[in-house]
């Protein structure tokens, strides 16, 4: 259903909604265009595909980083960029989401990059989007968020190519995750077999298994002998009480300690999709040490989604 | 006018019959019925070859939005659309705005519905005030004003004392008492079944015990009290187990189910499809099987539309953002006769479930095609070849998961009799 949507009746990325269904082939082209862009290294960082054309970050919540990469992503591919924080009070006055959407289309706006707190919220604009208006799913709810996936792969791609013999551990709020959903689509997409999710019972979502996933309830078997962690963000406002005990019981159990680290494989990648919450799923100084890709990832973020949009809008000329 | 109608396959539920012959009204009641046609002269006589005659439908879950959501339908739009369907009644919840928990409300229901001159309309009262949970509504009143039962609509009673008051209270005026078994803490806002599909699509999930949970709270009352419990629009394989137990028990618990529950699972909601946003949420295979087990066993004895006609915006949003509810008056009839066409009910069987079985759970003297019953009835052509085009529908609102699926028959006529 989501692949039908995302991908034009060519083959062509049409819009960027989930990780799930995209093709391999796709995914693939992707990841090779984005390295054409990553370091910044070859002079001229910009890249006038998209000359010409608008972009709308449309961001219904509050993200300072994951926008700033959406904006500087369009800026170097010399599009113009808008960006409008749109806060829930301003849709409840009576205008409705579709009402939003219609009236920045009137502008001749070309892409739309939307964070919405709505699981579906991507999928949403897309059925509703005029043709020709592009819709890049900066996140939705718990659903999805498939750039971040992207930057993750082009990440491990990058250090270890080869995804068919990975272990990978998901560590942490999975419940609430978007993150790990898209991660977990991406990796079976690419042939990753052993996927695990390792958190407490009360964050590991029911039926995940069915998404290819193993699931354990302890940190030590959890990450036994794998070559990628990925670390999750707790949304420690909403967990405290409700979902755990305290951030520092969490620690305790599931934290990414240096000791922890030591017992893991020497060529082991640490990520985590920012920001960090030090001293919980993470120590602060296994965080930049040297096993840890986390600031590679949010440099790759930009080349990824530039990547994504001059697919999307570059048409033949990308 | 008189009618006869001749030649049909007529469903008697109340006897149990189901045979082939003639039956005459007049003056809104049933004068005649035997194998020939009778000497007396008719208005209108009706050739009903291949056709079948059945006690009017009565539906136990209606909202027809007036008083209080004109903008979604109002009761002639619905009350229209019902009686179109081949429903001759139907059964408001509470909930109405305001809620029915005054007999001042239940005379302005009453006179809404007699306006609309549509499917007759019957009406639950609020069984604590305002819907509250707080406070016991005034029971007597409402039964004297013509409620046929009373509940709570989907609010909780969260005070398990008041729940066991409000038993003790309707059960001493022989009222029963309608529950949509809900845990609103384990439910937790949630707008999906937990499971795979809920938590690909990253939906909030609300699992089979905020059903089984409330249905062990109610059915610990009533082993206390005696009441009468009938459980409305049960979702879950386990609910179902916990319902037979309650009724092998001899508990006097009934329980009926929403016709889509008996057709669509959560794999329906693919695609964030939000015409299939229901609450309680579509679940299982399992689940939806064992709700037909139950329909077919009679352990669920009645099936509803839980009809909730809503604006075209009600949908337009983000799945977990949109109204839950389906417009389902006119699926209910053709939904159930796929469920003869699949070989899991008899007709009579159908028939018994859409107007015995929910007639006696509402303490109402219908669902019998006998001499001197209320001429309220149905004939349904069973071969109509048709497809649904929610353009066309006579309910406001077009919300149905239906539209363009293809259907075999369909009410052909409606007769209301007097009460």
């Amino acid at each position: 259903m989501s692949d039908t949507l995302q991908i034009g009746r060519d083959g062509r990325l049409r819009h960027l909604l989930t990780m799930e269904g995209l093709p391999r082939r796709l995914l693939l082209e992707i990841l090779d265009q984005a390295e054409g862009y990553a370091d910044g290294g070859h002079g001229d960082k910009k890249h006038p595909l998209l000359h010409g054309k608008t972009v709308v970050n449309l961001f219904f919540e509050a993200s300072t980083r994951t926008r700033t990469t959406f904006e500087l992503a369009a800026k170097r591919l010399a599009a113009d960029v808008v960006n409008l924080q749109v806060s829930a009070s301003s849709t409840s006055k009576g205008e409705t989401l579709l009402d939003t959407l219609k009236t920045l289309e009137a502008m001749q706006v070309d892409l739309f990059v939307i964070r919405h707190e709505a699981s579906g919220a991507a999928h949403f604009f897309a059925q509703h989007a005029a043709p020709g208006v592009a819709i890049l799913n900066a996140g939705d709810g718990r659903h999805a968020h498939p750039t971040q996936a992207l930057l993750d792969m082009f990440t491990i791609r990058r250090h270890k190519p080869d995804f068919s013999k990975l272990r990978v551990a998901i560590v942490g709020d999975a419940l609430h995750s978007r993150v790990a959903r898209s991660d977990i689509h991406a990796l079976r997409t690419l042939g990753t077999r052993d996927i695990r999710v390792v958190a407490p019972r009360p964050l590991v979502p029911t039926g995940i298994e069915q998404l290819g996933v193993k699931v354990f309830h302890q940190l030590e078997p959890g990450l036994d002998g794998v070559d990628v962690v990925i670390l999750l963000r707790l949304q420690k406002e909403r967990m405290l009480g409700a979902f755990l005990p305290s951030t520092a019981e969490f620690h305790r159990d599931f934290g990414l300690t240096r000791e922890r680290l030591a017992r893991l494989k020497p060529d082991v990648l640490i990520m985590h999709p920012g920001p960090i919450n030090r001293g919980v799923e993470i120590e602060g100084d296994v965080a930049y040490g040297e096993r840890s890709v986390i600031l590679e990832q949010v440099a790759h973020g930009v080349a990824v989604r530039m990547a994504v949009m001059a697919m999307i809008l570059g048409g033949e000329a990308a | 006018m008189s009618v006869l109608i001749k030649n049909a396959r007529i469903l008697d539920p109340a006897a149990n019959t189901d045979t082939v012959g003639c039956l005459g009204l007049r003056k809104g009641r049933i004068d005649y019925r035997g194998i020939r046609a009778p000497k007396a002269a008719y208005d209108e006589v009706i050739e009903a070859k291949g056709l079948w005659l059945m006690p009017g439908i009565i539906d136990l879950c209606a909202r027809m939005r007036e008083p209080g959501q004109t903008q979604k339908a109002t009761m002639r739009s619905e009350a229209t659309a019902a009686l179109a369907a081949g429903i001759t009644a139907v059964c408001l919840p509470p909930d109405t705005r305001p809620v029915i928990d005054n007999t001042a409300v239940v005379n302005r229901v009453n006179r809404i519905a007699k306006a609309a001159a549509g499917t007759y309309v019957y009406m639950l009262g609020a069984l604590t005030k305002g819907l509250e949970g707080q406070a016991l509504s005034e029971m007597s009143a409402l039964k004297q004003a013509g409620c046929v039962g009373v509940g709570n609509g989907l609010a909780p009673v969260a005070n398990t004392l008041i729940a066991r008051r409000a038993l003790e209270y309707a059960s001493s005026l022989g009222i029963t008492v309608h529950v949509v078994p809900l845990d609103h803490a384990l439910a937790n806002g949630g707008c999906a079944h937990e499971g795979a599909m809920a938590t690909k699509l990253g939906l909030t999930s609300i699992p089979v015990s905020a059903e089984t949970a409330a249905m062990r709270q109610w059915i610990s009352l009533v082993e206390d009290t005696g009441a009468r419990v009938h459980f409305g629009r049960l979702s879950s394989a386990r609910g179902v187990a916990l319902l037979e137990s309650a009724q092998a028990r001899g508990l006097p618990v009934t329980a009926d189910v929403a016709v889509h529950q008996l057709f669509l699972t959560d794999a329906d909601i693919d695609g964030f499809n939000a015409l299939a946003h229901v609450i309680p949420p579509l679940r299982e295979a399992r689940d939806r099987d064992a709700l037909r087990a139950a329909v077919r066993s009679g352990a669920i004895g009645a099936i509803c539309s839980d009809h909730q006609p809503h604006e075209a915006d009600a949908k337009i949003n983000p799945f977990p953002l949109t109204e839950a509810g389906i417009s389902a008056l006119e699926t209910l009839l053709p939904l159930t006769l796929r469920l003869v066409g699949e070989g899991l009910l008899s007709p009579l069987q159908a028939a018994a479930r859409l107007s015995l079985g929910p007639a006696g759970v509402l303490g109402i003297e219908r669902g019998g095609l006998g001499v001197g019953a209320a001429a309220d009835l149905t004939l349904v052509d069973p071969a109509a070849s048709w497809q649904l085009d929610p353009a066309r529908m006579l309910s406001r609102g077009r919300n149905t998961p239906f539209g363009g699926t293809g259907f075999s028959g369909r009410a052909q006529r409606a007769w209301l009799g007097n009460s």
